[in-house]
């Protein structure tokens, strides 16, 4: 399956949902998708990860690469995954430690998004 | 003791033909009798090595093909060959992995370590060899039956 890529706002959140499989074919996908968003001006990204059926290494790298860049922005990037198989991906990169994981959007977009630091 | 291939695979350093090798290898895991409960973590390592194989011939400019071999004939043995010897990558450090890429081989080390069943990375002359060996159950010999160990 090819990645599929949609974003909409949510509560002052961008949500970036991912279908299909995240690897070293379809990760330059997602990166150039979230460099968009986030040179846009997205803050507050949350990556839904509840449609991906499969999810590499690279596709990690991508995520990680995101959240730093929003960081140097002074924002932020949860992850949305209710997904086993995924979940035991972060467990063993310890990823689960950097990101903030959520079983649902409306979890991740419940709370207001803090405001830009600085 | 290296096993005897009974699958080949050989592919140019490309990204969309590790999931032609992912594919395969799954395929012939399921052959193999390798359990449907470890299938994904087959299915991920194969990806692994053979992504860390593609990252590292397209690093270094490698124009040879990839290769993977599988071997059924006892525990489920998956090669992955990569043709980038000492002499290769022993240049300037130009070749070195930067930004997204540096945090993607940290993760496909802890990966690759977590996932593959005795694991080996092991360096030759030619290049580096990722090998991964799973458990099958009992195949019944000539049937394509299998059946629990």
């Amino acid at each position: 399956m090819e990645l599929r890529l949609a974003t909409r706002d949510i509560a002052g959140y961008t949500v970036v949902e991912v279908r299909g499989e995240v690897d070293v074919y379809t990760a330059s996908v997602l990166r150039a998708k979230l460099v968009e968003v986030i040179d846009r001006g997205a803050g507050n990204v949350v990556a839904d990860l509840q449609r991906v059926d499969f999810l590499d290494s690279t596709g990690l790298g991508v995520l990680v690469g995101a959240l730093k860049r929003l960081r140097m922005r002074g924002g932020d990037m949860s992850l949305v995954c209710d997904n086993e198989k995924l979940l035991k991906i972060f467990r063993i990169t310890a990823l689960d430690r950097v990101f903030a994981l959520h079983g649902s959007v409306q979890a991740a977009t419940a709370t207001p998004p803090a405001p830009p630091a600085g | 003791m290296i096993p005897v291939p009974t699958v080949q695979l050989a592919f140019s350093a490309a990204p969309q033909y590790v999931r032609t090798a992912r594919l395969v290898a799954v395929a012939v895991a399921r052959r193999a009798g390798v359990s449907e409960e470890l299938l994904d973590e087959v299915r991920l390592a194969i990806g692994e090595a053979c992504g860390r194989a593609v990252a590292r011939h397209r690093r270094y400019d490698i124009s040879e093909l990839v290769r993977v071999q599988m071997s059924d004939d006892g525990p489920y043995t998956v090669q992955v060959f990569d043709s980038c010897g000492a002499e290769v990558t022993a240049g300037d450090g130009t070749g070195a992995p930067a930004g997204d890429e540096e945090d993607a081989d940290r993760m496909q080390e802890a990966l690759l370590a977590a996932v593959a069943r005795d694991l080996e990375i092991l360096r030759h002359d030619a290049g580096t060899e990722v090998r991964m060996v799973w458990p099958v159950r009992r195949r019944l010999s000539g049937t394509g039956r299998v059946t629990r160990g």
